[in-house]
C-alpha cells in the first residue's frame, strides 16, 4: 500500500513536469508583443516565426472570446491592457472601444493599401485588417423546381415557408448581423414588421451558428432539414463537391459587412514593437494568408484570393452596414424588442 | 505539525491546530475565487441599477426554470447512477472495468458537442433534451461519489437483516440506503450546483426560448456589458446556491456517523441483484449512444467512411487550419489538467482532513467551510472570468496571462470533486480507532497516517482520477479567461466547429474522440493503481 502511494506521488512529480509550468518561458529582454485576439485567431505558424526572425519580436497570442468579449475586457482593463495590441473588435463594437479610449493613435504605412477604406475615425487608432460579410446561404440543389430565393422580401414569402433557419443575435455574432441586415433595408420603424412576417412564415432561431449551419441546414455536412441558413460570404468556399461546382451559395443582396479591427492599445507596455506587428497584421503575407485561417476577406487591395473563394465566394461588391455609433446606441434595444418579439 | 508550538491545553489545541491548516484552502478560496468575484460584483452594484433588475419579473422566471431544471436533471442522474454504483462498487462481473471507463467519458466531452448529439435527436431542443443532456453529464459523479462509500460499507449488517427475513429490497432500504445517505447527499449538492451552471447545455438547447441565470449572466456581461444587471443575477445565484448547500449540508449532518469501514471485495451477484446489474448496463448503453455516434460523425462523409479527419488531425489541419496538431493539443490538455489535479488534490485533502477534525468538535467554523468550499461550483463561470481580469494583474508578474491561471481555474471546480468523494470515508471512519491507536501513544500525526490514510487512500485516487477528468473536458471556466495560446482539445474541438466544411467537422468529432481515448486511458491508468492487491493493510 505505502508503496503504492509512494509511486503515486513520484508519478505525480513526474507529472508535474509536464505541468504547463513546464512550458518554455521567455529569456529576460526578449521582445514579446502581446497580442489579445478573438477565439478565431488563426495564423501560418510560419509566418510567426519569419516575422520574429526579420524583426527580433515574438507574437505572444491571448486569445479572449469572441468580439464582444474582447471588447468587453479591453474596456474593463484599459487602465492596465492585457496586452499590447488588440486583434478582432469588429465595427459592431468598435464605437464603444473608441469611446471608451482602449486603443492609441497610429499612423500605420501599411494602412494605406485598402485598409483605409474602412477606416472609422479620423486619427486612426483602428485599422482594418479583415472584412467578414454575414450574408444569407441557400442549398442550391432544393430550388432546382422552385427558384432560388433572391433577398430579404422573400424569405418571409409562402412560397419559402419553414425553410430559414437564423441565430439569435443575443448570443450570436452573425445572427446580429443579420438583425442589422433587416433594420438597415426596412428602416427603425418597419424591420419589426418583417420580422413578424419572418415568423409567420416559420423562421426558426438556434442560439449559434454551430447549430444552424452544421445541424440544420442542408447545404453543409449535417444534411439538416432547412435549405435557408444565416452564414458568411466566404462559407460557399468550403462546400465544393468533387465535380468542382459549390453546393451553396450566398445571396448577395442580404450581405452585412462586419470589419474586424487591430490597433496599439493605450497604456502598451511595449508600444514601438506593437506598431511593428500592426503594421505585420496588414502586410502583404498575412492578408494573403486571412482566408484560409479565418474564413474572412482581406482588407488589402490586390490580395489574391485563393482558388476556391474566386470560383464560389468573392467578396460581395455591395454590402450593408450601419454607422458604428447607432448600433453602439441602439443594439441593446433592438435585441430586447427582438426578443419579445419572435420569441413571444 | 504534531510537535512544533508550545503546550496547549489539551481542549484547545487541536482545535486551534485545525484551525490553522484550514488557512491553506481558506487563502486558496480567499484569492481565486472571493476577491475576483467580490471585486466584480461590487463593480457592478457601483453602477446602480440593481434593484430594477432585481424586480423584473423575467428575473424571478429564471430564477424558477434555473432551480427546476437542475432539480429534475439531478434527480434523474441520482435514479441512473445508483445501480451503476452499484456495479462499480460491489459486484465482480466480467467487463466492471470497461463500465468504470465508460463512465466518465461524457465528463470531458464538450457541452457544444454534447449539445448537438441531442440536438440531433430533438431538432426544437426544449426542456426535456436540456434536463436529459445535464443528467448525462453526471451520472458519472453519482456512480463515483456513492461508488465509493459503498465499497467500504460492511456488508454483514445486510447479510444479518436478510438472514432474519427481511426482503432484499427491505434490507437495502433499511439498512444499506442510510449508510450511503451521506454520500447520496454528497453527489446530489454536486450534480445540482453542475446543472445549475450549465451553460453550453442550455444555450444550445435551449434555443431563444429557454433561459437560465447562468446564461443570462454571460448575456449581461459579455454581450451587452451591462455590469449591474449582471451584478444583480449574480446575487440572486449566491443566494440561491447558498440555500441550496444549507438545505443539503442539514440533511447530510444529520445522517453522518461512523460506520464499520472495511474493504469489501465485490462478489458475484446473485438472483434480484442481476437485474440491477442489468440496469446499470442499460445506463451505460444509453450513455454510450451519443459517444458512438459522435466517431460515427468522425467517420462518415459524402462519399462513405474516411479517415480524413484523424490524418488532418494527426498534422495541423488539411489547409494547416489550425496552429498546433491534435496530438499537440492533447498533451495540452494533460499538463493543464494534471496541474489543476495536483492543486485540488492538495487544497481538496487538506481541506477534507481538516473538515474531519473540525467535526468532531461540532464548529460553526466547519460547516461555513464546508458551504464555501462547494460554492466555485455554483458560480457563473464568466463573472469568475471576467473577475479575474479586475484583480489578477496585483499578483506579481500580471497574474491575469499566466498560463497558470487556467489550472488554477479548474482546480477550484474540481476541489470540491474531491473533498466530496473523500470526506464520506474520512468521516465514517470509527473513532475508537482513532482513539486506540492515541492511546497507544501516536501523535495525531500518526495516527492521521496509520489511521485514516490507509481506510481512505483508495478513494483519494479515484478522487484524484475523477478530478483529473473534470479537468480534462473543463470548458466553462476555460473559456471566460484570457488563453496564451497553448489550445487544449476542447479549445481546439470549439474552433473546428466554427468552420464550415466537411473536412473541419469531421476533424472536430476526431478530436472528440481523440479526447474520450485520453480520458479513458487516464481512467484506466488510475485504475490500475487502484487494483486490490493482497496484503494492503
Amino acid at each position: 500500500m505505502f508503496r503504492r502511494v509512494l509511486t503515486t506521488v513520484t508519478a505525480f512529480a513526474l507529472l508535474t513536469g509536464c505541468s504547463v509550468t513546464a512550458t518554455e518561458t521567455q529569456p529576460p529582454g526578449a521582445r514579446v508583443v502581446t497580442l489579445v485576439t478573438h477565439d478565431s485567431f488563426a495564423l501560418t505558424p510560419e509566418l510567426l516565426d519569419k516575422f520574429k526572425g526579420a524583426t527580433g519580436i515574438t507574437i505572444k497570442p491571448l486569445a479572449s472570446g469572441d468580439a464582444g468579449e474582447v471588447t468587453n475586457k479591453l474596456v474593463l482593463t484599459k487602465d492596465a491592457p492585457i496586452g499590447d495590441v488588440a486583434f478582432g473588435v469588429d465595427s459592431t463594437f468598435a464605437s464603444r472601444a473608441l469611446k471608451e479610449g482602449v486603443f492609441a493613435e497610429y499612423a500605420s504605412p501599411e494602412a494605406q493599401k485598402g485598409a483605409q477604406r474602412y477606416q472609422l475615425d479620423p486619427p486612426n487608432r483602428l485599422h482594418a485588417v479583415d472584412v467578414g460579410d454575414v450574408c444569407v446561404n441557400i442549398d442550391v440543389a432544393a430550388f432546382k423546381d422552385i427558384g432560388e430565393p433572391k433577398g430579404y422580401a422573400d424569405l418571409a414569402d409562402p412560397k419559402y415557408k419553414d425553410m430559414l433557419v437564423v441565430e439569435d443575435p443575443a448570443t450570436s455574432s452573425p445572427g446580429l448581423a443579420f438583425l442589422l441586415g433587416t433594420v438597415d433595408e426596412f428602416g427603425a420603424d418597419g424591420w419589426t414588421d418583417y420580422w413578424t412576417r419572418l415568423k409567420a412564415n416559420g423562421v426558426k432561431v438556434v442560439s449559434g451558428w454551430e447549430e444552424a449551419y452544421t445541424q440544420d441546414f442542408s447545404g453543409s455536412a449535417g444534411k439538416g432539414p432547412r435549405p435557408i441558413v444565416v452564414s458568411y460570404a466566404s462559407s460557399p468556399s468550403a462546400e465544393i463537391g468533387d465535380d468542382g461546382a459549390a453546393r451553396t451559395k450566398a445571396l448577395l443582396d442580404t450581405c452585412y459587412r462586419q470589419v474586424e479591427y487591430a490597433g496599439v492599445l493605450n497604456g502598451a507596455r511595449n508600444p514601438e514593437d506593437a506598431k511593428k506587428v500592426v503594421d505585420f497584421l496588414l502586410g502583404e503575407q498575412v492578408q494573403a494568408d486571412v482566408p484560409g485561417q479565418m474564413y474572412v476577406y482581406p482588407s488589402r487591395e490586390g490580395v489574391a484570393l485563393p482558388e476556391a473563394w474566386t470560383k464560389a465566394a468573392p467578396l460581395p461588391a455591395t454590402a450593408r452596414s450601419l454607422p458604428a455609433a447607432d448600433v453602439d446606441a441602439k443594439r441593446e434595444q433592438w435585441v430586447q424588442q427582438w426578443r419579445m418579439l419572435v420569441q413571444s | 505539525m504534531a510537535h512544533a508550538g508550545p503546550k496547549l491545553s489539551p481542549r484547545l489545541g487541536p482545535r486551534l491546530g485545525w484551525s490553522l491548516a484550514a488557512l491553506l484552502p481558506l487563502a486558496f478560496l480567499g484569492v481565486f475565487f472571493a476577491w475576483p468575484v467580490l471585486a466584480i460584483v461590487a463593480l457592478g452594484l457601483g453602477e446602480g441599477g440593481v434593484l430594477p433588475a432585481l424586480a423584473r419579473a423575467d428575473t424571478w422566471d429564471l430564477v424558477a426554470f434555473t432551480l427546476g431544471q437542475a432539480a429534475a436533471a439531478t434527480v434523474l442522474a441520482l435514479v441512473t447512477g445508483m445501480p451503476v454504483a452499484f456495479l462499480l462498487a460491489r459486484c465482480r462481473v466480467r467487463g466492471t472495468g470497461v463500465v468504470r471507463a465508460a463512465v466518465m467519458v461524457p465528463f470531458v466531452l464538450p457541452t457544444v458537442v454534447v449539445g448537438l448529439a441531442f440536438r440531433a435527436l430533438w431538432p426544437d431542443g426544449g426542456v426535456l433534451p436540456i434536463v436529459l443532456a445535464n443528467a448525462f453529464f453526471n451520472v458519472a459523479v453519482v456512480a463515483r461519489t456513492v461508488g465509493g462509500l459503498w465499497a467500504r460499507v460492511d456488508r454483514r449488517a445486510e447479510d444479518a437483516a436478510r438472514a432474519l427475513g427481511a426482503s432484499r429490497f427491505r434490507a437495502f432500504t433499511s439498512v444499506v440506503l442510510p449508510s450511503l445517505a451521506p454520500a447520496i447527499g454528497s453527489a446530489a449538492s454536486v450534480v445540482f450546483l453542475f446543472c445549475a451552471t450549465s451553460f453550453g447545455v442550455v444555450l444550445v438547447l435551449g434555443g431563444a426560448r429557454h433561459r437560465t441565470l447562468e446564461t443570462e449572466i454571460y448575456l449581461r456581461t459579455v454581450q451587452l456589458f451591462d455590469l449591474s444587471g449582471a451584478a444583480a443575477l449574480s446575487l440572486v445565484q449566491f443566494a440561491a446556491v447558498i440555500a441550496v448547500l444549507v438545505i443539503g449540508g442539514a440533511a447530510r449532518r444529520k445522517r453522518e456517523k461512523a460506520l464499520p469501514l472495511r474493504i469489501e471485495p465485490p462478489r458475484r451477484p446473485t438472483g434480484g441483484e442481476w437485474g440491477v446489474v442489468v440496469a446499470a448496463w442499460l445506463v451505460v448503453l444509453a450513455l454510450l449512444t451519443p459517444v458512438v455516434g459522435l466517431i460515427v460523425r468522425s467517420l462518415a462523409t459524402d462519399d462513405g467512411w474516411s479517415f480524413a479527419g484523424y490524418a488532418a488531425l494527426a498534422g495541423t489541419g488539411e489547409r494547416g487550419t489550425l496552429a498546433v496538431s491534435g496530438l499537440d493539443a492533447a498533451l495540452n490538455s494533460v499538463r493543464t489538467a494534471t496541474d489543476a489535479t495536483v492543486v485540488a488534490l492538495l487544497v481538496g485533502v487538506v481541506s477534507a482532513v481538516v473538515l474531519v477534525g473540525l467535526r468532531r468538535h461540532r464548529s460553526w467554523f466547519a460547516e461555513t467551510l464546508d458551504t464555501a468550499l462547494m460554492l466555485p461550483l455554483g458560480v457563473s463561470a464568466v463573472t469568475l472570468g471576467f473577475g479575474y481580469l479586475i484583480t489578477m494583474d496585483a499578483l506579481p508578474g500580471d497574474f491575469r496571462t499566466s498560463p497558470l491561471l487556467v489550472p488554477l481555474a479548474q482546480a477550484l471546480v474540481v476541489t470540491p470533486l474531491i473533498v466530496r468523494i473523500v470526506l464520506p470515508v474520512l468521516r465514517a471512519v470509527d473513532e475508537r480507532l482513532r482513539q486506540a491507536a492515541a492511546t497507544l501513544g501516536a501523535s495525531p500525526w500518526r495516527v492521521w497516517w496509520e489511521v485514516d490514510f490507509p481506510l481512505a487512500a483508495r478513494s483519494l485516487l479515484a478522487a484524484a482520477g475523477f478530478g483529473f477528468v473534470v479537468a480534462l473536458g473543463e470548458f466553462g471556466a476555460t473559456s471566460f479567461l484570457a488563453r496564451p495560446d497553448a489550445p487544449t482539445l476542447p479549445v481546439v474541438i470549439a474552433r473546428l466547429m466554427s468552420r464550415p466544411g466537411e473536412l473541419n467537422s469531421q476533424m472536430a468529432y476526431a478530436a472528440c474522440a481523440l479526447l474520450m481515448v485520453v480520458t479513458t486511458a487516464a481512467v484506466l491508468v488510475i485504475e490500475r493503481l487502484r487494483a486490490p492487491s493482497g496484503g494492503e493493510f
